[in-house]
């Protein structure tokens, strides 16, 4: 129902549109005066005060429909007053099943009645909705047909609607992100209320394998985080050792050197290097990186395991290339050509002048790009969890496995999880962790991208 | 008896002046930009010590002219240089000659002010630090107090010289553009078009500097203002469409041109 009403509002405000505009073609000519809005603006505010107002309406009523008929129908569900809330809404739950014609076993009475009582307040409520909505829009319209004419300031009208839609969709980025913030903060305070926030935050063993039932068998479990970090940092660490010098070092060679066909034919093959899955950069690092890693290893005489920090972090570091590249890339091109002019004309040589004048002026881009790949490498999942290793464990040691802190998440995770032990809400927690590390990283960029940006 | 010709005698002199006086020679110039060209078989000699003026109308190629005196076309993809260039009777594109070291003795200075983004001082010493002019940081002090106390912005910036050179006025940073290439002692100064970012106070102070800078140095500028090539320059020299069309004394350039289109321009009927 509500599908085929904003069709018809969407159909409605396009005729408006038509209409408002031929109608003030027609009150404009022969107007003496000037007239304030190019025709198309007035048809399309006419269209705005027809669809807009009865789509909002729309938008409330069927957000707001099901909770109203929801305590109506259980008000007058016999004995409900003395109910739970739990136990009301396993019954209501019933009602609703039934209504879809989901029917395991065969309802009691009051229960049809209620489904009755349901579907009769369903009605109601749709063809109430319909009037109404259809009755904003012809207001709407109207008033909107109405106000066309040669003072009327419809550029202005618009204008500002399409401000407020801006500004709405804004809100929407905003608010998404505080919900997202908000279920984790919330998640991970159940955590520390079932494990101390200093024993998480400075414990250094991470043992989450505790039991779930009473009749497993499991240790006590420990939910120190350092260890977790500690895998992260190094993996991080290689990684941006591998990526830091690659990606600038090419960046300076595609805008400084290399010739336009060369740069032409490898700066597509960079993107694709940007759009491989990462589940493919996980292939790739367990079936061919990790075992030339071990093997490496050995020939050195290093303990080495079959996961390793050391292919897991080289492998993301080629993921993340393309990041600092084309960011380098492009703080280095946005050097005007003014800068190298005036160093060339000192007599100084190409390396010079990338060293001293080019470098220090895309700096601050270059580190902007370096630190959002960075929290790239943070957060990265999928090449961790194939080719880094579960196990906790502080090591230096690069040819050893060590586990993430998003591969830790993902791991407590998988499987049947009740929300209510500390081993899945320390998923939470862990995320929560994640979440202020890879946002400072995020922020010191912005900063510093900012209070360095020089002025040319 | 052997009577020569006026004519003659004047190119005899040329010769010999040239001898003595040419600081850098241009024989028969051309330039291509891909397919374009941009210069017809350009003859134009510059006096050591003497501002030398370029002018004509946008896009005939004085810019171009300009930038083959220090190679800086070099630096353009696509451009080539034709003809015979010297700088003290020796060949500027000869195969065997450093650009690095050529633009060291043939500075540049651009028509925006494009100071790097560094501090005033390091924006001098930039220059003298990649040449190895300097032993150590007393002599560096000293050639960047010299370079500007030649530009004359010693006195407005001599409190603020750790302070970013991107922060001065227009007029300060096209003065420190000339300091920093002054700091590397070259022998020739390229101007383009120095003072058209430049508002009357500052391209007064430019000129005046000019005027000074020539006991010192030999200055090729380019301009768009006929008031300021007759009053900064002893020589003038017109271009026109990529050819030069004359080449005189600033003085009878501006009262009586031998060519008729020298004379169109300066009296603003075309350009
Ligand atoms: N980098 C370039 N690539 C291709 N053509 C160029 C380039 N630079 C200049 N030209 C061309 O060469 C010709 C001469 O240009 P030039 O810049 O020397 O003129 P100009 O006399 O300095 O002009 P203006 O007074 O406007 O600065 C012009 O036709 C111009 O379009
Ligand atoms: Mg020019």
């Amino acid at each position: 129902m509500s599908g085929y009403l904003i069709a018809a509002l969407a159909l409605a405000a396009l005729m408006m549109t038509f209409v408002g505009c031929a109608r003030a073609r027609a009150t404009q000519n022969g107007a003496a005066e000037k007239t304030h809005s190019r025709p198309i603006y007035h048809g399309l505010n006419a269209a705005i005060w027809t669809g807009v107002p009865a789509f909002i309406f729309l938008l409330l009523w069927l957000g707001g429909q099901n909770s109203v008929i929801n305590q109506l129908v259980i008000a007058s569900f016999p004995g409900a007053e003395n109910l739970d809330p739990s136990a009301r809404s396993l019954i209501l739950s019933e009602i609703r099943q039934v209504a879809a014609g989901n029917i395991f076993k065969e309802p009691t009475p009051e229960i049809q009645a209620a489904v009755a009582h349901l579907k009769s307040l369903q009605q109601i409520s749709t063809v109430a909705m319909v009037a109404v909505v259809a009755a904003t829009m012809a207001i709407g319209a109207f008033l909107g047909y109405r106000v066309i004419g040669n003072r009327y300031r419809a550029r202005h009208s618009v204008e500002r609607s399409v401000t407020y839609f801006m500004m709405f969709s804004s809100f929407v980025a905003i608010v998404t992100t505080l919900g997202i913030v908000a279920s984790l903060v919330f998640e991970a305070l159940q955590f520390f209320a079932k494990v101390p926030v200093t024993e998480f935050l400075f414990g250094l063993r991470w043992e989450p394998q505790i039991a779930i039932r009473a009749d497993q068998v499991a240790g006590q479990g420990a939910f120190g985080v350092l260890p977790v970090m500690f895998g992260t940092f190094v993996i991080s660490l290689i990684s941006m050792i591998v990526a830091v010098p690659t990606g600038i070092l090419s960046a300076i060679y595609l805008t400084e050197y290399a010739d336009r066909r060369f740069r032409a034919a490898v700066k597509p093959l960079l993107e694709i290097l940007a759009g491989v899955p990462t589940v493919v950069y996980g292939f790739f690092a367990v079936l061919t990186v990790a075992p030339a890693v071990r093997s490496l290893g050995l020939g050195l005489g290093i303990p080495s395991s079959p996961n390793s920090a050391l292919a897991a972090g080289a492998v993301m570091g080629v993921m993340i290339i393309p990041f600092i590249s084309s960011l380098s890339d492009d703080a280095l091109a946005a050097v005007p050509r003014a800068m190298r002019e005036g160093s060339f004309a000192l007599g100084a040589t190409k390396g010079e002048t990338i060293r001293k004048v080019l470098l220090p002026a895309a700096l601050p881009g270059i580190v902007g790009g370096v630190l959002l790949a960075l929290s790239r490498a943070v957060g990265e999942t999928m090449i961790v969890v194939m080719a880094a290793g579960l196990i906790a464990r502080m090591t230096l040691n690069p040819f050893d496995a060590v586990t993430t802190v998003t591969v830790q998440i993902v791991t407590l995770l998988i499987g049947d999880s009740e929300f209510d032990n500390p081993k899945t809400l320390a998923a939470f927690a862990l995320g929560l962790i994640l979440f202020l590390v890879t946002l400072m990283l995020n922020l010191i960029a912005l900063r510093t991208v900012r209070k360095y940006r020089e002025k040319y | 008896m052997n009577i020569m010709s006026e004519a003659t005698v004047e190119k005899a002199l040329d010769q010999k002046m040239s001898d003595a006086n040419f600081k850098m020679v241009g024989k028969d110039v051309s330039v291509y930009y891909g397919e374009k060209r941009a210069l017809f078989d350009v003859n134009l000699n510059v006096r050591k010590n003497t501002v030398t003026a370029l002018i004509g109308p946008s896009g005939c190629g004085k810019s171009t002219f300009l930038r083959t005196l220090n190679r800086m076309n070099d630096t353009i993809e696509g451009c080539r240089v034709t003809g015979k260039i010297t700088l003290d009777h020796s060949d500027v594109y000869d195969p065997s000659v450093d650009v690095v070291e050529l633009r060291a003795r043939v500075g540049m200075v651009f028509q925006k002010p494009n100071p790097f983004p560094k501090s005033i001082y390091e924006n001098i010493a930039y220059g003298p630090r990649i040449h190895g002019l300097a032993r150590n940081r007393d002599d560096l002090d000293a050639i960047v107090e010299s370079s500007l106390k030649k530009a004359g912005l010693w006195n407005e910036v001599k409190d603020r010289l750790h302070e970013p050179g991107t922060g001065l006025s227009g007029g300060q940073q096209q003065r420190l553009c000339i300091a920093r290439a002054i700091a590397v002692s070259p022998e020739v100064i390229l101007m383009d078009e120095p003072c058209s970012a430049l508002d009357p106070i500052a391209t007064a102070k430019v000129e005046e500097l000019i005027h000074e800078l020539r006991a010192n140095f030999t200055i090729v500028i380019v301009t768009h203002s006929m008031q300021q090539a007759a009053r900064v320059s002893q020589r003038t020299a017109m271009f026109h469409l990529g050819n030069l069309v004359e080449e005189n004394d600033t003085d009878k350039m501006f009262t009586n041109p031998d060519d008729q289109r020298t004379q169109d321009y300066i009296m603003g009927r075309f350009g």
